[in-house]
């Protein structure tokens, strides 16, 4: 295997009586795609908030590039090169596309003009090239995915982590994203995406992590995991993995 | 930092410079001096609340502290007053400092902030006006003395100069903060400060530092209000007062603009003074005037009267254009 660019060790996370992330241990190899799939409430979400250190977890630790960062804010983090995306879009509603984007491009460079080319360009990258004037508060539930992908981007990270930017696309806006996501990995950018799109999960991912009620249930490439009974027992119930079984030996 | 950006605010300024050439009537100068002293306390508020979106309701902490420190530097120990001015600006800085990384680091937003801000202000209203240093309920009555050197004039024409100057500074502070990364990085964490963060943005950092130039800018008025009427006591210095007109400015004039809180200082004050032609000096006529503006303003016209400026210009121009052209709208 490639090396790890990082690794979550026993990892916790509890909301009062609600155990959200329980003792979960993976790593994300260098210059992979990795998915992170799960039922709702599977604990992806939170995951994503302790590696971006958005949240502190109770317990355990995260390695990335061989440091504890563990804790560390969110802030200090994207400096280091890990940028995310949010669930729920969070643009900066009453700035331009161009502005937006803007605000990750001046990570690295202090000058306004070099930010907004900078800006500009992976405006271009995303397919948000022609939209760089609008407010983003205008935008289409697709653009406000993209906006989110170019804002990220132009922190230029190393470790991009992806939180459902494909949920909600039709699917021909899907088809245009895959190449882009795949695009950005041919750059060298490490990819970790949570996704429902079973599509862009079998058709990007080198590696499949499955969570289920907190805790890493299977992992593997996807055609291990689309054929795991735990993985199927987890999103349509106990037993059901036999019952299928059963049905396709009838049938055969 | 182009030539284009600073044209228009050197324009305002040369045209605010020619007012004391045609305005001889002391009544008349001392009610510019009041617009571009509300003015100035606007736009400290602004850099906080307008570009930052942390809405203080007690911005009298600072203006209070300016004008206590200069006042008191003079009376008590003797120093000099432009020395006492720049003093108290800088105490001033450091006060917002540390309410700011006090309010910011344990989080408080939105109204909490609002509300914290305008207990800070009180508090401090209360210690001054029982502590020996600052002359308790009698107030600091600073010694006239006519001379330059202490910052006294005969006339209120330097007066005029002065608060200009100020006023000028905070315009280009503005239009500095506008067109750099901090000023980018601030209006991120009003838009959104998850995601500013996500991005690496130090969403404490820009608050507080916001706040050290917000209070700075206001305590520099507190500094010129002492040395202008040489008198200072609890009430005028961290009194509600003060607090009200900082954040009036800006909203009426337009929020986190360069020109909003000049703007806005000008029409405060002009019906301000309608209200007295109009009433004579009924008591707390002119706050309901304000009152009545403030809701006007939030209700219908949001970006200001700056906004509905922009707004009609935008108007007239396109009305002016004989047919529309194919060119992508390219303007900041």
């Amino acid at each position: 295997m490639a090396d790890k660019i990082m690794r979550v060790e026993h990892v916790s996370k509890r909301f009062d009586g609600l155990l959200a992330v329980d003792d979960v241990s993976l790593d994300f190899a260098s210059g992979s795609i990795t998915a992170l799939i799960g039922p709702n409430g599977a604990g992806k979400t939170t995951l994503f908030a302790i590696v971006s250190g958005f949240l502190r977890p109770n317990g355990g630790r995260v390695l990335y590039r061989g440091g504890d960062i563990t804790g560390q804010p969110s802030h200090r983090l994207a400096r280091m090169g890990i940028a995310r995306t949010f669930q729920i879009v969070q643009p900066f509603a009453d700035l331009s596309v161009h502005e937006n984007i803007a605000i990750g491009a001046h990570l690295s460079r202090p000058a306004r003009a070099a930010a907004l080319a900078a800006a500009a360009e992976v405006a271009g990258l995303v397919g948000l090239g022609d939209l760089l004037e609008r407010r983003a508060a205008s935008l289409t539930v697709s653009g406000g995915k993209r906006l989110e992908l170019a804002r990220a981007l132009a922190i230029t990270p190393t470790l991009l982590l992806l939180d459902e930017v494909l949920a909600g696309l039709n699917p021909s806006e899907i088809r245009d994203m895959l190449p882009v996501i795949r695009a950005i990995r041919d750059r060298g950018v490490t990819i970790v995406m949570i996704e429902h799109v079973m599509q862009a999960v079998m058709s990007l991912a080198d590696t499949v992590h499955v969570l289920a009620e907190g805790r890493l249930i299977a992992e593997g490439p996807p055609l291990s995991i689309a054929g795991n009974s735990r993985v199927i027992e987890a999103y349509l119930g106990r037993g059901a993995a036999g019952r299928l079984a059963a049905v396709g030996g009838g049938n055969g | 930092m182009t030539a284009r950006l600073l044209l228009p605010l050197l324009l305002v300024v040369v045209a605010l410079a020619l007012v004391p050439a045609v305005v001889t009537s002391n009544v008349a100068l001392n009610f510019m001096v009041t617009v571009l002293l509300i003015a100035l306390v606007g736009q400290g508020w602004n850099v906080l609340g307008g570009y930052g979106g942390q809405y203080s309701f007690g911005h009298s902490a600072f203006f209070g502290t300016g004008a206590y420190v200069t006042a008191i530097l003079q009376v008590r120990y003797g120093v000099n007053a432009w020395l006492g001015f720049a003093l108290g600006i800088a105490t001033g800085a450091l006060v917002g400092a540390a309410i700011g990384a006090v309010s910011f680091r344990s989080g408080l937003r939105g109204s909490y902030f609002a509300l914290v801000t305008l207990a800070f202000a009180e508090v401090l209203r209360i210690l001054a006006s029982v502590t020996p240093i600052t002359g308790a309920g009698v107030g600091t009555l600073i010694k006239l003395d006519l001379r330059p050197e202490a910052l006294q004039f005969q006339s209120r024409v330097p007066f005029y100069w002065i608060i200009l100057a100020l006023v000028a500074i905070s315009l280009i502070v503005a239009r500095v903060i506008e067109a750099s990364r901090f000023g980018a990085w601030l209006v991120a964490v009003r838009e959104n400060e998850s995601a500013a963060r996500a991005l690496g943005v130090n969403a404490t950092l820009m608050k507080v530092s916001a706040m050290t130039i917000s209070a700075a800018i206001t305590a520099a008025a507190g500094c010129f209000y002492a040395q202008y009427f040489l008198f200072v006591d609890s009430g005028i210095a961290f009194g509600p007062w003060i607090s009200v007109e900082a954040l009036l400015a800006p909203i009426i004039g337009g929020i986190g603009t360069v020109f909003g809180p000049l703007l806005g200082a000008l029409v405060v004050k002009m019906l301000g003074e309608l209200a007295k032609l109009v009433a004579g000096d009924a008591p707390g006529l002119d706050l309901v005037i304000y009152g009545c503006v403030l809701i006007l303003v939030v209700a219908f016209a949001p970006r200001g009267v700056g906004g509905v400026f922009h707004e009609f210009y935008n108007f007239v121009s396109r009305a002016w254009t004989p047919a529309p052209t194919p060119m992508r709208r390219r303007d900041g």
